[in-house]
């Protein structure tokens, strides 16, 4: 272990977070530094380019208050740590690792790196687990398994903390294979009530003792937003591969951290890409949501759940567009549904779960589940079409099969979408097999003549009763 | 070895002062792990580079190695069947859980070794001078194109490493070159042929939206552009499983980690519809996930296409998946970024057209060095932001491509995979591949496709004014129409890649569903115009089955064809007598 090396009177510049100095030690890309202002305060800090005579460092946490005769930069000789140990969970730590709970610093059992290492991709083991979230629209149409990174776009003003926050209460693993939970929450960026409402939740749910939290709130530096998820990735991997727990990771709020990305992109004096975010926020991006899988040979998965609200609800902005192409798949929520009254808000349309293909199905869910989503997302898709003719020419103008079909839509959203009470993936196919039976059986084409006959073609009176549910 | 000492590093970038002359392209031994990097630029005593791994605890002072050689990679018969980063170096060892900086970049695995020459012969480059024994394809071991000579030793047959040398050949300036079974060729040189030959016949996809309506030639070029969720990479998946090349090179290039662990997990255990024998045996992976370097996934698709040149010129026909090529173009323009390179469109550099076309002039159908014909087909993914074809990457691939799907998110909402819009896509070597069709028993082929295709675009001109007039105000041969492009959309152009009966459709079973498509849509084109309702023929039950016709005519029930061909027939018999009825009235 290398001794730190104290530089004073090394500064010769600051301009917004970076700060240039002269290197007077033996420094390496990467290494983590300590600025020490005159006032005796260390902001955490990393070396960013260096030559023979100077260096570059970025300083992660304000930079007011700094000059450059007064401070100091201690030089760790090392990259960016965090020292994590047992009993992370029931804890609180600010944007950079450190408990602000009061309670005693984490016993360091080992150190590792906050920027993580990319996971080998042959060593990656497929995620397959159904996890059940007990929402209607996820498990049914959507299904999440671990090790999933699956992103809920959303909009500003709509209720995205509250279906966050219950899944994180509820979402658990069929049979006897349930394991070890725990939830890692990640504010960033996030108004100080938001953190609290969360926290509150998981206290009532008994599930805090289970749960760590990062907080960087609203009003912290921008640069230390985009060191929040790197610290609460670590601790989440060391759950997650060390300690051998399912860890759901719930990050809110993922534009906040695209807005600091730009911000700190600007002040580098790089060349911006599309509407000024960095043309590295692709690769950036990824080096957070990647962090998320299985490991063969390793017990414990990380499920990735991370938040953001569509600026200006526009799903073909950068932030969403760069998220949808590095996430498995996404949860879309809109106004529209929100507005009617329905909760959850999740347009099923363009919500799309890319690993639910391996973890349904014979031998994870049910034989028949992949069928019934597929039929369902087929009709609505067409009671959608619709709609459309019938703003145009109105209901009465529309033939009858297409009649039936804005029923059934109608119906979809006002009992499969909304939804009170959690269900059971049982409760939801029975649900979506009790839709389906209000449609001609010749419209239904993704079902084979035996499911026809087991689940649509049967007297009403057989049919298994719904009234238990919601 | 030529020798620097780093003088500026910031990112992946650095500047180091030499002390020996080196070369633009050499690669380079960076630091004390020896991290993989490359010369960009030489200005003066200093050059810049850019390096392959993270370049965390670099400093200034520290030593830069050339090799001597631009950045390389080791072809031999070590490579099919396993997983590569970007540069070729072997991920395989699933104890490694972390993929870490300085990885070792040699393969020496053993193989058995059998001599096809003799002390004494003449061998030219490209030529085949010994095979490794096994089943798989791609065992031959080649002279490098550039070495002719006289074999003045060859070893017995025997089991010998991958790189221990074999055969000795003695040039005609009396020079000796030590041979091993794999040799290392500059991946960003294409591989020379004898001669490059046009396109003759099409790859077969066993994509009937492909195949049929808009197919790619062996040695041919394709992009697929589409936004997230569209289905790119199940569909790039479903052609590396089904389609009818030798070899499969698919390099995953800034995407997913869980997608490259879905192909190794899933292709070991399928089994190729043509030889029977594992998928796996056919495939190279190669995977530059979008959190391992991002220079090196500048670098992975030229390594993917020398690797597919290197089977071509064993005489085999190799597809090259690449998912994605906007990743590619991405890290281009950051590494361009780092060097302070003026921008051009989108922050791209000004020279991304000139790139994609080099890459995608690789592909082709040769005549080898050693006189067999090979072929490299490349499918290149695009994922253009917002979905927007406009954008730089997609309009620039448009020019050098000569098959376009373009994948549509209203298709991909209805769970209508493969997404790829008909009216959006084109394929522009269609007539030279009619005649292979003919040669399959399917000479009416092109005026099928043609049919399909007016099919679909009367349906889209039909649809806007159902919107005004209500569906059924229109005449009752257009209401028909409608219900004949909704089937072929639902029965013939949809196909599922998760159905174990559907994910695959061979030429014959394509030409077969066809066929009782057309036959329904003729038979119903009749009976409209002796007065049937198109809402009759729409209550049809055989119109079910042809609905689910992937679904429940497999391959092995292509001798039921007459007998369901003869039903069709008898349902629209059984719908004479109301409409004889009608008249009788």
């Amino acid at each position: 272990m290398h001794a730190d090396v104290i530089l004073s009177h090394a500064v010769t510049g600051l301009e917004g977070p970076l700060l240039f100095a002269r290197r007077e030690a033996n420094v390496s890309l990467n290494d983590a530094v300590e600025v020490i202002g005159s006032e005796g305060r260390a902001r955490v800090g990393r070396v960013s380019a260096l030559d023979e005579e100077a260096m570059v460092i970025e300083v992660l946490e304000s930079t007011s208050g700094l000059n450059l005769d007064g401070t100091r930069i201690r030089i760790r000789q090392r990259p960016l740590e965090m020292s994590l140990g047992p009993n992370l969970l029931g804890r609180v730590f600010n944007s950079v690792g450190q408990p602000i709970d009061g309670g005693p610093p984490v016993p360091a059992r080992q150190r590792l790196r906050v920027d993580g290492m990319a996971i080998n991709p042959a060593a990656r083991d497929l995620p397959r687990d159904f996890i059940e979230t007990t929402v209607s629209t996820i498990d049914l149409m959507n299904s999440l398994v671990r090790g999933q990174k699956l992103p809920l776009f959303s909009c500003g003003g709509l209720p995205h903390d509250r279906l966050a926050t219950q899944i994180a209460q509820r979402a658990r693993l069929r049979g006897a294979q349930a394991g070890e939970f725990c939830v890692v929450f990640v504010g960033i960026g996030v108004p100080y009530d938001i953190a609290e409402n969360f926290r509150q939740a998981m206290e009532k749910s008994g599930a805090l003792a289970h749960t760590a939290m990062f907080l960087n709130h609203a009003d912290e530096p921008s640069t230390q937003r985009l060191l929040t998820p790197r610290f609460a990735l670590t601790a989440a991997e060391y759950l997650a591969f060390v300690e051998g727990r399912h860890v759901l990771v719930v990050m809110t709020d993922m534009t906040n951290y695209c807005e600091a990305l730009r911000e700190v992109s600007a002040s580098h004096g790089e060349i911006p890409s599309r509407k000024g975010y960095p043309g590295y926020m692709y690769s950036d991006l990824a080096s957070i949501f990647e962090r998320a899988g299985c490991i063969k040979g390793l017990p414990g998965t990380l499920t990735q759940l991370p938040i953001l609200t569509m600026p200006g609800d526009d799903i073909g902005h950068p932030i969403p567009d760069l998220t949808g192409y590095i996430t498995e798949g996404q949860i879309v929520l809109g106004r529209e549904l929100d507005r009617k009254g329905v909760y959850p808000p999740v347009e099923v349309l363009p919500s799309l779960s890319r690993l639910m293909d391996a973890g349904t199905g014979k031998g994870y869910t049910h034989a028949d589940h992949p069928a019934l989503s597929n039929q369902l997302f087929a009709c609505y898709a067409r009671a959608s079409r619709a709609r459309v003719l019938a703003s145009v020419m109105g209901v009465d103008g529309l033939p009858e099969t297409d009649r039936r079909f804005l029923e059934f839509g109608d119906a979809f959203e006002e009992r499969l979408v909304s939804q009170e009470h959690p269900r059971t993936l049982e409760q939801s196919m029975a649900l979506g097999w009790e839709l389906l039976r209000s449609l001609p059986p010749s419209e239904l084409t993704r079902l084979s003549g035996e499911q026809l006959a087991r689940y649509i073609e049967i007297e009403p009176a057989a049919a298994p009763a719904e009234s238990a549910v919601d | 070895m030529s020798r620097a000492h780093i003088q500026w590093i910031g990112g992946p970038v650095l500047k180091a002062r030499v002390s020996d002359p080196f070369q633009v392209h050499e690669a380079l031994a960076v630091g004390e792990q020896r991290l993989l990097g490359e010369v960009i630029q030489l200005s003066g005593d200093l050059l810049t580079a850019q390096v392959y791994e993270d370049t965390t605890g670099l400093k200034p002072g520290d030593l830069v190695v050339g090799a001597g050689l631009p950045l390389s990679v080791a072809l031999g018969p070590g490579i099919l069947g396993n997983i590569f980063d970007g540069l070729l170096r072997p991920l395989g060892d699933v104890d490694e859980h972390w993929f870490r900086p300085g990885l070792a970049a040699v393969r020496s695995e053993e193989f058995e070794f059998e001599p096809r020459v003799a002390e004494g012969d003449e061998v030219r480059g490209g030529q085949v001078f010994g095979e490794v024994a096994g089943l798989g394809p791609g065992r031959a071991c080649l002279v490098p194109p550039l070495i002719s000579g006289r074999v003045r030793s060859i070893r017995p047959a025997g089991t010998y490493s991958e790189d221990a040398t074999v055969l000795v050949v003695e040039d005609e300036h009396g020079e000796e070159h030590s041979l091993a079974m794999q040799h290392d060729w500059p991946v960003r040189r294409p591989r020379p042929a004898a001669e490059r030959l046009s396109a003759d016949a099409p790859m077969v996809t066993g994509q009937r939206i492909l195949d049929t309506l808009f197919p790619v030639a062996r040695g041919g070029r394709a992009a697929l552009p589409g936004g997230f969720g569209t289905g790119k990479t199940v569909l790039q998946e479903s052609l590396a499983k089904w389609c009818d090349a030798d070899v499969i090179v698919y390099v995953g290039c800034g995407e997913r980690g869980n997608e490259m662990a879905d192909v190794l997990n899933e292709f070991p255990e399928l089994e190729d519809p043509r030889t029977g024998r594992p998928l796996m045996e056919r495939t190279v992976i190669i995977a530059n996930t979008s959190n391992m370097p991002v220079a090196a996934r500048e670098a992975s698709i030229y390594t993917a296409i020398t690797v597919a040149e290197y089977y071509r010129d064993q005489g085999l026909h190799v597809a090259l998946m690449a998912d994605s090529t906007s990743r590619w173009a991405e890290a281009l323009r950051e590494v361009s970024g780092r060097l302070g390179e003026l921008p051009g469109e989108s922050g791209y550099p000004a020279y991304l057209a000139s790139r994609l076309a080099d890459f995608y002039e690789r592909a082709s159908r040769v005549k080898a060095l050693n006189g067999e014909e090979g072929s490299v087909t490349v499918i290149g993914a695009v994922s253009p932001p917002a979905g927007d074809f406009s954008e730089p990457v997609t309009s620039h691939t448009k020019r050098y491509v000569r098959s376009f799907w373009a994948l549509d998110r209203g298709r991909a909402q209805a769970r209508s995979y493969p997404a790829i819009h008909p009216l959006k896509s084109y394929a522009e070597d269609v007539d030279t591949l009619a005649r292979w069709w003919q040669l399959q028993g399917n000479s009416e082929w092109k005026e099928y496709r043609r049919r399909l295709l007016g099919l679909l675009e009367t349906q889209a001109r039909l649809e806007r004014m159902a919107r005004i007039v209500g569906k059924d105000s229109l005449p009752a041969e257009q209401q028909l129409s409608l219900l004949a492009a909704d089937l072929m959309n639902e029965g013939f152009l949809r196909q599922s890649a998760f159905s174990e009966v559907d994910r695959f459709c061979s030429p014959k079973r394509q030409t077969a569903m066809l066929r009782l498509m057309m036959q329904f849509i003729d038979l119903a084109g009749e009976a409209v115009a002796r007065g049937v309702s198109p809402a009759a023929i729409a209550a049809m039950p055989i119109l079910r089955t042809l609905q689910r016709l992937g679904e429940e005519f497999g391959e092995d029930d292509l001798d039921s064809k007459p007998q369901l061909a003869a039903r069709i027939g008898e349902a629209f018999n059984a719908l004479k007598a109301p409409e004889e009825n009608a008249d009788a009235r």
